[in-house]
């Protein structure tokens, strides 16, 4: 059921702009719409990520996936196991580069009444690269909105192209970015426990990443755009002198809004991963709250059981054994 | 403990994957016989001052809930939501990649859909979302979101009482999402409309009062320890003393009461106490602090520290200038991660320091309490026991890694170190199945009772099959642990798994191969099994 809702949706969010396009509400596709989703993006996601920071982190409860440090001639894992700051670093350095838990990723399976666990880095290699080719993407992007185009804008597309497969050269992240997506999209379909699992939300995004970047393939090796108005067209966004040049063609509205769509989609639900990463305490927090001591800002107090109160319902008894008492 | 009830290990082994026809959302749960836990008993309730004391059981229709109930939970849950960034965070970054899915034990001997950690999660996210997002406020369902209803309720209670809070899947989710955390809250939330288990309320209950689990007045304390100094005596020809309650000790040594009060944690407490009278150790033991283990962590973080605040209170009453604690699993977790923050800071003790090494702890500097097997395996380093591994011969051992010990500290040497120290035969199980990635005993954060069995051998099923492996290849007949719940916990599910092989602490091998001032010939093990057979010499 969610992957229908979530077609019907897609379905709309390529059809909305074709038809506006034709009826002419360019200044709507071109100007209103991208500036409001960055603005609600923008927003969005700082609100989000401050509601995380403000709320506070009682205890110091990182997960351990590696030797502690404790005796000086027992070696400590500071990279699976970080016992300051540095260590912390490297372990989300390794955890947001290179996803160092999904790396860890095992299969379980029954075989002959008796579970196996065996290696799987299907999910490990796709997701990373989706996102990885998504950054390059993005860097490229950056030459539409650089006068003069940043340098590392133009080296990246010089290494992203260096195969120099057709005219234009085709881009290996544009390949890469539509593989990994289609390839976590159809795990999400095929693998019956990770369809159980699937929220309308888990498709709609991934549909609209290779609507985004099957868009892009087109405008460059097909329907090709005038690359000059685009870039007057975003000039105009930045410098808030909104320009409607002539030659943008019906695929880049689809693209536009398709990004668009993504970047509303973005502060509601669960790609705030990208912020949360950094924020989660079984990941940023040292192993050391027996060295240094953690402070909870709302720590109140309770009711206990005191000594005192012990003592005086079982002082007879504890006498009789010979237990020393503090009040005879 | 009687399998009778429960299919055959053969029968229970055939486990499908394949989900339910119909959604989650649509599936209710099934109070089975054998696969959940009675409820918390009313005068429990009442010890501890726990809303709605009642009589009332899981399998009822009418859960006697409060009439406002919805409000309390969903306040309780807005009041968490600001307290704790995990608890938020968690509920708003999963991804739902499923790579935590086959990662639980429960799910791994279950197959039930709702026991991958993913969707544990989302049975209390779907009501986050309802309540609390914009998104699922307008969209409802189709934005994963759902009412707060009675059946919801009990799908929360049967889930979240049949999660044993390991951190498996926290170590495999790319966001370190910890379904524990989750799971704690949960707990909590039904904390708050009267909905706990008898298992988890009634220790925490007796610990509040008399100190200890199982509800042991001080006199019965010094009478089961001096059995045990007997049993010493009569397999060493040594008497140990064991200091109670006293004042100017050097050292507080606090252990899980199953040590002194069950077999086969009595074996490893021997083992204690003749390393420290070996050592001339200047310790005591105290009948107020003699729990270590707190079942407040199988309840809410506020009894964590009800019951936790009598080892410092002890600590300072007495004396005594730092802290040993005993080998055990959550207590660990607590003493590790909640203690200091909670009940600190011990700005009133020193800096442990082992009087027989000279070993500054530096790795407990601000805590105070130091691991006894950090202590036992700094003594080993530095030559100062004398120990005869050949007395544990007739024993082939393999470790289990407890849950806490190993994903809430990271302790996977210093046991190691100790058991090959003490022993010649040692094999390690599978690698997926040991140190992070280790696999629980399927019936911890308080589930290891008799009516929720059948959950417990399901849940136990990965380790026991690591077992089995060892068993099969090694002949290993001994699985070491440092943990108290595993030691009652595992003996069961070794019995339904891998008949012939026993459970052990850490401690118990050191108490064998310690060899002590004035000791007669050793013609057994603590256990009074013979140690060589017939013949050899």
């Amino acid at each position: 059921m969610p992957i229908f809702a979530s077609l019907l949706f897609i379905v709309i969010a390529i059809l909305f702009p074709l038809f506006a396009a034709s009826a002419g509400w360019h200044g709507l596709l071109g100007i209103v719409i991208p500036c409001a989703a960055w603005a609600v993006f923008v927003f969005g996601f700082v609100w989000r990520v401050v509601v995380w920071a403000r709320s506070p982190v009682p205890f110091r409860i990182p997960v351990t996936s590696g030797q502690q440090r404790s005796l000086s001639w027992i070696k400590a894992d500071a990279a699976e196991n970080p016992s300051g700051r540095w260590g912390v670093a490297l372990r989300m350095f390794l955890e947001v580069a290179l996803f160092r838990s999904l790396f860890r990723n095992t299969r379980t399976d029954l075989y002959k009444g008796r579970p196996v666990y065996g290696r799987t880095k299907n999910l490990w290699l796709f997701g990373w690269l989706f996102h990885a080719s998504f950054l390059v993407i993005l860097v490229r992007h950056l030459r539409l909105f650089s006068e003069p185009v940043v340098p590392m804008a133009d080296t990246l597309a010089a290494v992203d192209g260096m195969f120099e497969i057709g005219v234009p050269t085709l881009y290996l992240s544009d390949l890469c970015l539509l593989a990994a997506a289609a390839f976590l999209l159809l795990r999400r379909i095929v693998i019956p426990r990770v369809r159980y699992i699937s929220l309308a939300q888990d498709y709609i995004p991934l549909l609209l990443v290779l609507c985004i970047a099957g868009s892009g393939l087109l405008m460059r090796h097909f329907d090709k755009i005038d690359l000059v108005a685009v870039k007057e067209l975003a000039s105009g966004w930045i410098c808030f002198v909104p320009t409607l040049p002539e030659g943008l063609t019906a695929v880049f509205f689809v693209h536009l809004f398709c990004v668009s769509a993504l970047l509303v989609w973005f502060p509601l639900g669960k790609l705030m991963h990208m912020g949360g990463v950094f924020l989660s305490p079984t990941r940023n927090l040292a192993n050391d709250s027996r060295r240094r001591r953690h402070v909870n800002p709302w720590n109140a107090p309770v009711k206990v059981h005191t000594y005192e109160e012990y003592e005086e319902e079982f002082r007879n008894q504890m006498k009789a054994v010979g237990l020393p008492v503090d009040k005879e | 403990m009687s399998f009778a009830r429960i299919p055959k290990p053969d029968e229970l082994i055939k486990i499908g994957y394949t989900p339910p026809k119909t959604a989650w959302q649509d599936t209710p749960v099934d109070f089975r016989p054998g696969t959940w836990s009675y409820a918390g008993a009313a005068k429990n309730l009442t010890a501890l001052d726990l809303p709605n004391p009642r009589a009332w059981q899981p399998s009822d229709i009418d859960w006697k809930l409060p009439d406002n109930w919805q409000a309390v939970i969903l306040e309780g849950m807005k009041e968490r939501l600001e307290k704790y960034r995990s608890f938020r965070l968690f509920m708003d970054i999963c991804v739902r990649c499923g790579a935590c899915a086959d990662k639980c034990h429960f799910y791994i001997g279950t197959g039930d859909p709702k026991n991958m950690p993913v969707l544990r999660a989302e049975l209390i996210r779907s009501v986050y979302r309802r309540y609390f997002t914009a998104a699922g406020r307008v969209f409802g369902r189709l934005a994963g979101a759902r009412d707060l209803t009675v059946d919801v309720l009990k799908e929360w209670f049967y889930y979240f009482y049949q999660c044993t809070e390991c951190r498996r899947c926290a170590v495999f989710c790319p966001y370190g999402i910890d379904q524990a955390e989750i799971t704690m809250v949960g707990r909590e939330l039904l904390n708050l409309v009267g909905c706990n288990i008898n298992w988890v309320v009634e220790p925490a209950a007796n610990c509040f009062r008399t100190g200890n689990h199982l509800g042991i007045q001080p006199g019965g304390i010094k009478d089961m320890i001096e059995f045990l100094a007997d049993d010493i005596e009569d397999r060493t020809g040594v008497r140990v003393e064991v200091p109670l309650n006293r004042k100017g000790a050097e050292i507080l040594f606090v252990t899980p009461s199953a040590d002194y009060f069950a077999d086969p944690g009595t074996y490893t407490f021997m083992g204690y106490l003749m390393l420290f009278h070996e050592l001339g150790l200047d310790y005591t033991m105290s009948t107020y602090a003699s729990e270590g283990g707190n079942f407040g962590l199988f309840t809410s973080h506020e009894m964590i520290k009800r019951l936790n605040a009598k080892i410092y209170a002890e600590a300072r009453r007495l004396g005594v200038k730092w802290i040993i604690g005993g080998e055990c699993g959550h207590m660990w977790r607590v003493i590790h991660q909640y203690m200091d923050t909670m009940n600190g800071p011990a700005d009133f003790l020193e800096m442990p320091v082992s009087p027989i090494t000279g070993t500054r702890f530096e790795n407990a500097r601000s805590t105070k309490m130091v691991h006894v097997v950090e202590f036992t395996a700094d003594l080993i380093r530095n030559g100062k026991l004398k120990l005869d591994p050949s007395r544990n011969d007739h024993l082939r051992v393999t470790f289990h890694d407890s849950c806490n010990p190993a994903r809430a500290m990271g302790f996977f040497e210093e046991p190691r170190y100790v058991i090959k120290e003490t022993c010649r035969h040692f094999y390690e199980m599978r690698e997926d199945t040991i140190r992070e990635k280790t696999f629980c005993c399927g019936a911890g954060a308080g589930l290891g009772n008799d009516e929720n069995i059948e959950m417990r051998m399901r849940g136990g099923m990965p380790r026991a099959m690591a077992v089995k492996e060892v068993r099969e290849k090694h002949d290993v007949n001994r699985l070491a642990c440092i943990c108290a719940i595993d030691r009652a916990t595992l003996t069961t599910l070794m019995e339904y798994w891998v008949p012939d092989v026993a459970v052990m602490g850490v401690h118990e091998l050191v108490g064998n191969a310690l060899v002590m001032t004035g000791e007669n010939e050793r013609l057994t093990d603590l256990r009074g099994t013979p140690i060589r057979e017939n013949g050899d010499s």
